[in-house]
């Protein structure tokens, strides 16, 4: 007799456009991870973005259209999981709100909100996880993304995971939950704040003394990053994945080193 | 007071660059923020109050008209007057009435931002009138000729030298440089104006519907002297400020100081119900109750119903970020910060604050903050839907929501772009990033890009897993 494996959950892995463009390490190291934690991953081909540009512009029948989208591509898994507080905050609390007066999108929005995670917050809340197996050599700070934290209730999760990678050593930097400076296209419409914002940020990010920064979101990470690099401050920035899934052992964000194949 | 939030980009860069407005806004800052931290940990039942706060002040919107009107038969039965103010021009036009009449020569004010809203100095000092700003921070911002910064600090912006500079103008020298002296010497000054005051104007944090009582809480007292010296007293106030009972008023006074200042409460709470009876020893012969709509009936049906709650704490400027970089003056118009960028637009109309709502990340940390629980980022966001809506949103923008919502729903065309743009980049990076980017300046003028690997994630994860 052969034994049937108990199978875990089907996990559509939501590709944001940030990681899908300027850092897959993110998408591979979220696969691995949830991998690792007896997921079956799969990434649909169909998917674009979540909408939230044209939802944070005011621009909601563009984002009902993304949203739309998402919700045909994924509402067929067990669950959305993506590695960015931000989207997945915007298919958890926004969708519901887009499709709040139409009664044939409204149920699918509100089917996919509840089974829609951010993936610090999937592995850690949902499916349990306390350790990690990976290593990394390095004083890490780490950035509380907005959407993540105050969307979404993530805080504790990264923390927690983080501290057990080993040789890894966590450092508090001030103000950790105060935003970057990011914030979409706000960072382009208005650079001068946005700079001051982040000058701030990377001040904090400094003063810890830390070699390396991480987070939850790759906007606020290639802000930081953006900005660490237009100084010159030797500190590397990596997704939270990346060093969790044991796959930051590159430059990080804005470092030196291509593709290699 | 003219509204210039039209030049808030101009004026935040400004300000940006200015060095004392900086030291003066990292001061203020770290205060405010720990010391709300501190008291809301000390008080373990302050979450639950924020959601009592919350649903009292929508049980009060809900029924406005009925606590308005008990108010108003409350204050009339107590001796006091009140008068209804469909705008800024009928709520001046009432109080100058009030002041002729009874020919006003100096009139002091407590703070009150309702009077900035319906610009009532320029309006009496037009008339002949003299007046004085009591609380210390609108003190010195009447000397400088500037309007407040803050709602609860108006001179936030201010270093002490800057203020020991004014007073040494204002009341010659010696030049002190000590705050206690600082203090003592406009304590000084104002004194005899107190007693020479005509009319005292204050605003109202709260008005007791049971009682027709206003409340006023104060740090330097002045607001008691005002009130309470002057042969008439006149309270400024929004129609949104009643509450029902006495009690209910405590809830938010709970509230109120731990959110503005971080103290668990003001120095003074004073509730003023009338004018003077024939058996007090002070008060004034008159009490006015001047009641301003400017705006709010409307909010009042509307989307915009939750910024209704707002007791004016300051809270949401302490907290956010873009405040505390370009401090409170380039917003433009009377409020500041998260409020200001909702109530502006509201008030003045959404062409005349483009920026305002779009000026900010939504990061959230002002309505995480926010006693009253007002979710001022979906706020903020629902004006740019609306300015989206009547075609304020620049002609630019527009077309590029619109290009991108074509490209976005069509994946097939999305992801070749991205693989063309991941390639681009990647090619012209050098040691992993992007120094700059003509059609990105916004973003290379004050960071790197980031330089993408060359491959987007999908065609990797494609190439190694051949998944659909
Ligand atoms: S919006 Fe909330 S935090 Fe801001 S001033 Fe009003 S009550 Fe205070």
């Amino acid at each position: 007799m052969t034994e049937t494996p108990i199978r875990g959950p089907r996990v559509g892995l939501f590709a944001t456009c940030l990681m899908n463009v300027f850092r897959p390490n993110v998408g591979f190291s979220a696969a691995k991870l949830l991998e690792d934690a007896g997921c079956t991953v799969e990434v649909p081909a169909n998917q674009t973005c979540c909408g939230q540009p044209g939802y944070n512009s005011g621009d909601y029948e563009a984002a009902r259209a993304l949203a739309r989208q998402v919700i045909e591509t994924f509402e067929n898994y067990d669950y959305i999981v993506g590695p960015s507080g931000s989207c997945m905050a915007t298919i958890r609390h926004d969708y519901p709100v887009l499709f709040q007066d139409d009664p044939v999108w409204l149920p699918r929005a509100q089917a996919l909100s509840v089974k829609s995670w951010e993936l610090l917050s999937f592995l850690a809340d949902v499916l349990g996880a306390t350790t990690s197996d990976a290593h990394y050599d390095g004083t890490v700070t780490y950035h509380d993304s907005c959407s993540g934290l105050r969307g979404l209730g993530i805080k504790g999760q990264p923390r927690t995971l983080l501290g057990e990678v080993d040789g890894l050593k966590l450092k508090e930097m001030e103000d950790s939950e105060v935003c970057c400076g990011f914030g979409g296209t706000f960072c382009i419409k208005y650079p001068e704040i946005s700079e001051k914002m982040v000058e701030d940020k990377v001040r904090n990010i400094l003063a810890t003394g830390a070699d390396t920064v991480v987070g939850g979101d790759l906007g606020c990470l290639m802000n930081i990053a953006g900005r660490l690099k237009r100084i010159n401050a030797p500190v590397k920035v990596f997704h939270t994945a990346e060093v969790l899934a044991g796959l930051a052992d590159g430059p990080g964000l804005a470092g030196a080193a291509k593709e290699s194949d | 007071m003219e509204i210039r939030s039209k030049e808030f980009k101009e004026r935040a860069v400004f300000a940006i660059h200015d060095a004392s407005l900086q030291q003066a806004l990292g001061k203020a800052r770290g205060g405010f923020v720990g010391k709300r931290a501190q008291q809301a940990a000390e008080l373990p039942e302050f979450e639950q109050l924020r959601e009592e706060a919350k649903n009292t002040k929508n049980h009060i919107l809900d029924n406005l008209d009925h606590y308005l009107e008990r108010y108003e038969a409350a204050v009339t039965a107590a001796g006091g007057h009140v008068h209804w103010a469909r705008d800024a021009k009928e709520a001046r036009k009432i109080i100058l009435d009030i002041c002729k009449r009874v020919d006003a020569k100096t009139v002091t004010k407590g703070k009150s931002m309702v009077s900035e809203e319906i610009g009532l100095n320029e309006a009496l000092i037009e008339h002949g009138m003299e007046v004085v700003e009591t609380d210390l921070g609108e003190y010195i911002i009447q000397l400088a000729h500037e309007p407040p910064s803050h709602i609860i600090a108006p001179a936030v912006h201010k270093t002490k030298d800057q203020v020991s500079d004014l007073f040494e103008a204002a009341h010659g020298g010696p030049r002190k440089t000590e705050v206690a002296d600082l203090v003592n010497e406009a304590r000084r000054v104002l004194r005899d104006k107190y007693f020479r005051a005509d009319v005292g104007i204050t605003g109202g944090n709260f008005l007791v519907a049971e009682t027709g009582s206003s409340i006023i809480v104060t740090n330097e007292g002045n607001g008691d002297l005002t009130q309470t010296l002057a042969k008439v007293h006149i309270v400024t106030s929004g129609i949104e400020r009643v509450v029902p009972t006495l009690d209910d008023a405590t809830l938010f006074l709970r509230l109120l100081a731990r959110s503005a200042t971080g103290q668990e409460t003001e120095t003074y709470t004073t509730i003023s119900t009338g004018p003077r009876r024939a058996d007090d020893i002070d008060g004034p012969e008159e009490y006015h109750v001047v009641l301003v709509d400017n705006g709010r009936s409307k909010m009042l049906g509307g989307r915009f119903k939750d910024m209704l709650r707002c007791i004016r704490c300051g809270a949401c400027m302490n907290h956010c970020p873009v405040y505390g970089a370009v401090g409170g003056h380039a917003y433009g118009w009377v409020y500041p910060g998260p409020m200001g960028s909702v109530l502006t637009p509201l008030i003045k109309g959404l062409d005349n604050a483009y920026d305002l709502p779009n000026a900010c990340t939504l990061n959230g940390r002002c309505a995480s903050v926010c006693p009253v629980k007002i979710p001022l980022p979906d706020l903020l966001r629902e004006l740019r839907h609306m300015q989206h809506q009547q075609d304020i949103t620049p002609a630019m923008q527009r077309r590029a929501l619109k290009v991108w919502r074509y490209i976005a729903t069509r994946p097939k065309l999305y992801h070749a772009l991205e693989q063309v743009g991941a390639r681009f980049l990647s090619a012209i990076a050098k040691d992993g990033s992007i120094r700059r980017l003509p059609l990105a300046s916004g973003w290379t003028d004050v960071r790197d890009l980031p330089a993408p690997a060359g491959r987007t994630f999908l065609e990797l994860w494609q190439g190694k897993r051949g998944q659909k």
